[in-house]
């Protein structure tokens, strides 16, 4: 009965949409959500004795550039808080590709990392240790070709153990200069107290810390809505609010 | 180190050649973009080719090809470390 | 649940950015963040990945040396877009007549069968001859060239070709105020103009994206090519030609066609972005990513699958309904002629002074929510109107133009008001909900329209003064 949710994150032209057409079957269909209107799409599968709804955010470089496609996959990753979220890279640049791996990793641990279009890197001649790479991100890797279907199954295991919180990562932690580290240690606290537990603090307070208004205005739109949802919380809300006028 | 290496922008090196990235002087989303993009410092880029028309430039970096105008290329400064000849 | 704390959220939350922000005391922490990312990944990358030739993972862009080249880069780009044709209008030639004589075999059928039960006249006119025949039509003149056109489009699009289309062009759009990125939406548009436009979002500057969106348009989508494709094939070619020549004619027609798209669309771009649309072109970063095999069968049947069917049930569901209005306002008499004709007789003075009919304006009219159905009810308007034609081989489709006064000027400007003409009305409704704004909804179709009647007015008077028809 219980149904997963899978957000499909990824650069651009990383054989993303390849792997969930392949995992649910082509049977795409477009819709929004959380209120944005950049278009992904949604399906379904199954693996094993689970259901997975699969979403394919947009391709984007990195969550921290401000543009749309970014805002919403970052909102996804943030806001919806999936089961998994599966970061699809190119095993033939994954230097650049690892960065977008790396900042949805200090957002979440609930990830696997899909090192997509191996096959390829080994016509190229690339070898890549996955055990190394996993042990660097505290999280599953999983080397395939969505193309030439190798190591879906695997994959689907890994997603499986994450999925039932049978693996558990903390979201990794970065370890930054002095001056950041000493923003971040001078932040958390108070992002902690004022946003709880729902999100990662740390993270939050890197990208206050980087200036990013734009999360900022995605994170009260949605605590907005949450106290919306939950009775309770939103009369102390209004209390909140009108306590500070 | 070497005070005798000055360093270019990438609008005005040759084909072919290799840099290191020394500075970036563009501010905004767009040096956001170039950092995603692997244009950060300390990071080597080669020149590959430049469009039929002569803008965009391509170039190589972090084993991906980037295209960027000269309106671009030319705020981003490296010190040549190999290749062709300026 | 969640601690009262939460409740504070809002303001407090303002002012940690403003803290933050002081913290971080000017712009340098953007690049140290990037930096410590960048840091770990490669550190990652120089532990876990060795490569046994570096030499060998470049080998996949030597290709670009010719692609991109200074002297192939753009005889190149032409002649795959001139392959592309050929090979959509060689290759759906035969499909198209067999279908149609399939469908004649079987409407021969159901006109029997409507006999046999005594069905009334009207109902067998309703049903056979109108929403029978103009889904019959869609189906044998569209299916065909978009069974081959999507799948090879596609096929160059997997294989990475587009976005080196897009670097060879940058420097056209730059000089006409464009992004680099509006030849990728571009060569979207030559699928599906409406899906084009949400395409755009790929450029971030709102003025550039406005540009890509306005100009779309000029890229003929899948529901103009079976127009032009068709019209090239039967009044383009020449009286001589035959065969490979015939083929190849055609072709170039339809390069033509594309290429005075370009212009029309750089143009536009260039006054737009001197007048309504000025400002600076904001920053460029393109990656040419490296070039994949395609995945050949699977390629073909998604994009058979996906946009082929898709588009075709777009169409039939437009066109079944516009049949049968098509041929109600053909068998309504009033005064001695049908409203079909009194509609066109209306049109037919401004039309002329275009180089077209009144038919072939109203059949833009009613076209408005689909380009795919303008030629479906261009041939009922003619077939309800005029004699009843028995039309089952593409041959005869020529024989009905002809019957109403064609020359190869109304094929021209026919093809010239498709490529340039409002863009339908799933693309306008994508635009206005895209911008948010009736002004440029509104102008997206305007624009468009003023120039496809400037163009075939000129065109219509110079073929005219000249005595060339």
């Amino acid at each position: 009965m219980s149904q997963y949710t899978v957000a499909f994150a990824g650069n651009p032209n990383t054989g993303k949409s390849t792997l969930f057409n392949l995992l649910t079957g082509m049977r795409q269909h477009t819709g929004n959500w959380a209120g944005k209107t950049v278009i992904s799409a949604e399906g379904e599968f199954t693996h094993k004795d689970h259901q997975y709804l699969a979403v394919d955010l947009p391709g984007t470089y990195s969550l921290y550039s401000n543009s749309a496609d970014e805002e919403a996959a970052r909102d996804y990753i943030i806001f919806e808080q999936p089961d998994v979220t599966l970061v699809v890279l190119d095993a033939t640049s994954l230097e650049r590709n690892l960065n977008l791996a790396l900042q949805v990793l200090e957002i979440t641990g609930r990830t696997v990392i899909c090192i997509n279009l191996i096959d390829e890197a080994r016509r190229l001649g690339i070898d890549i240790n996955l055990k190394k790479i996993s042990k660097r991100l505290g999280v599953p890797v999983v080397a395939i070709s969505a193309r030439n279907k190798i190591g879906i199954e695997a994959l689907l295991d890994q997603v499986e153990l994450v999925a039932t919180s049978v693996v558990t990562a903390p979201p990794l932690r970065i370890t930054y200069n002095d001056e950041i580290e000493r923003g971040i240690a001078e932040l958390t606290p108070m992002v902690e107290q004022t946003i709880g537990s729902m999100y990662p603090a740390r993270w939050i307070a890197l990208r206050l810390l980087d200036g990013d208004d734009s999360l900022l205005t995605s994170l009260k739109a949605n605590m907005n809505s949450k106290g919306k949802a939950l009775p309770g919380t939103k009369e102390v809300l209004g209390h909140g609010v009108t306590a500070c006028h | 180190m070497t005070a005798t290496v000055i360093p270019i922008p990438l609008s005005e090196a040759l084909n072919g050649s290799r840099l290191r990235i020394s500075g970036i002087e563009v501010q905004g989303v767009l040096r956001r973009r170039l950092l995603d993009l692997g244009f950060v410092v300390g990071n080597a880029v080669e020149v590959l080719r430049r469009s039929p028309l002569g803008d965009p430039t391509a170039f190589r970096v972090s084993n991906t090809t980037i295209a960027l105008r000269r309106e671009e290329s030319s705020l981003i400064y490296g010190e040549l470390i190999g290749g062709a000849e300026t | 649940m969640e601690s009262p704390h939460v409740t504070k959220g809002m303001d407090t939350l303002d002012s940690l950015l403003a803290r933050a922000k002081k913290l971080a005391d000017g712009g340098a922490i953007r690049d140290e963040i990037v930096g410590g990312i960048y840091g770990v990944s490669s550190g990652i990358c120089a532990d876990a990945i060795t490569y046994q030739d570096k030499k060998r993972l470049n080998s996949t862009y030597k290709l670009d040396n010719i692609v991109t080249s200074k002297i192939w880069g753009f005889p190149i780009m032409l002649a795959i877009l001139g392959v592309v044709f050929w090979i959509t209008i060689a290759g759906a030639n035969y499909p198209s007549g067999w279908l149609a004589s399939f469908f004649g075999f079987i409407e021969g059928y159901l006109t029997t069968g409507f006999q046999a039960v005594h069905a009334p006249d009207w109902l067998h006119g309703v049903l056979v001859l109108g929403l029978y025949r103009g889904t019959a039509w869609v189906i044998s003149v569209m299916l065909p060239p978009m069974m081959i056109f999507f799948p090879v489009f596609a096929l160059l699009e997997n294989f990475g070709y587009l976005p080196r289309v897009a670097f060879n062009m940058d420097r056209l759009f730059k000089k006409s105020g464009g992004h680099g990125k509006q030849a990728l939406t571009m060569s979207m548009g030559f699928g599906c103009n409406a899906a084009a436009i949400l395409s755009t979002r790929i450029i971030e500057s709102p003025r550039e994206r406005m540009l890509a969106i306005l100009t779309n348009n000029f890229v003929p989508c899948n529901g103009r090519w079976p127009t032009l494709i068709l019209l090239a094939s039967l009044f383009m070619s020449g009286a001589a030609a035959t065969g490979t020549m015939r083929t190849l004619t055609t072709a170039s027609v339809l390069m033509g066609m594309v290429l005075i798209g370009i212009i029309v669309t750089l143009s536009v771009s260039w006054v737009m972005s001197k007048t309504a649309l000025r400002g600076v072109p904001t920053h460029y970063t393109l990656e040419l990513p490296p070039y994949r095999r395609p995945q050949i069968w699977k390629t073909i049947l998604i994009s058979s699958k996906e946009k082929s069917l898709n588009v075709l049930t777009r169409a039939i569901v437009v066109a079944a309904p516009a049949g049968i209005i098509t041929w109600i306002l053909g068998n309504i008499f009033v005064g001695g002629e049908s409203v079909l004709n009194h509609m066109a007789a209306f049109f037919d003075p401004f039309a002329h002074l275009l180089g077209m009919d009144g038919f072939i304006i109203m059949a833009f009219i009613l076209g408005l929510p689909a380009n795919e159905i303008v030629l479906p009810i261009l041939l009922m308007g003619y077939m309800s109107s005029g004699s009843l034609v028995d039309v089952d081989s593409l041959g005869s489709i020529k024989d009905i133009f002809l019957e109403h006064g064609w020359t190869w000027l109304t094929a021209l400007n026919m093809m010239l008001f498709s490529l340039l003409h409002y863009p339908c009305g799933t693309t306008l409704v994508n635009i206005y909900k895209e911008t948010k704004s009736m002004k440029w909804a509104v102008l997206s179709a305007v624009i468009p329209l003023g120039i496809a009647l400037v163009v075939t007015f000129a065109v219509a008077q110079l073929a005219q003064l000249f005595g060339w028809v």
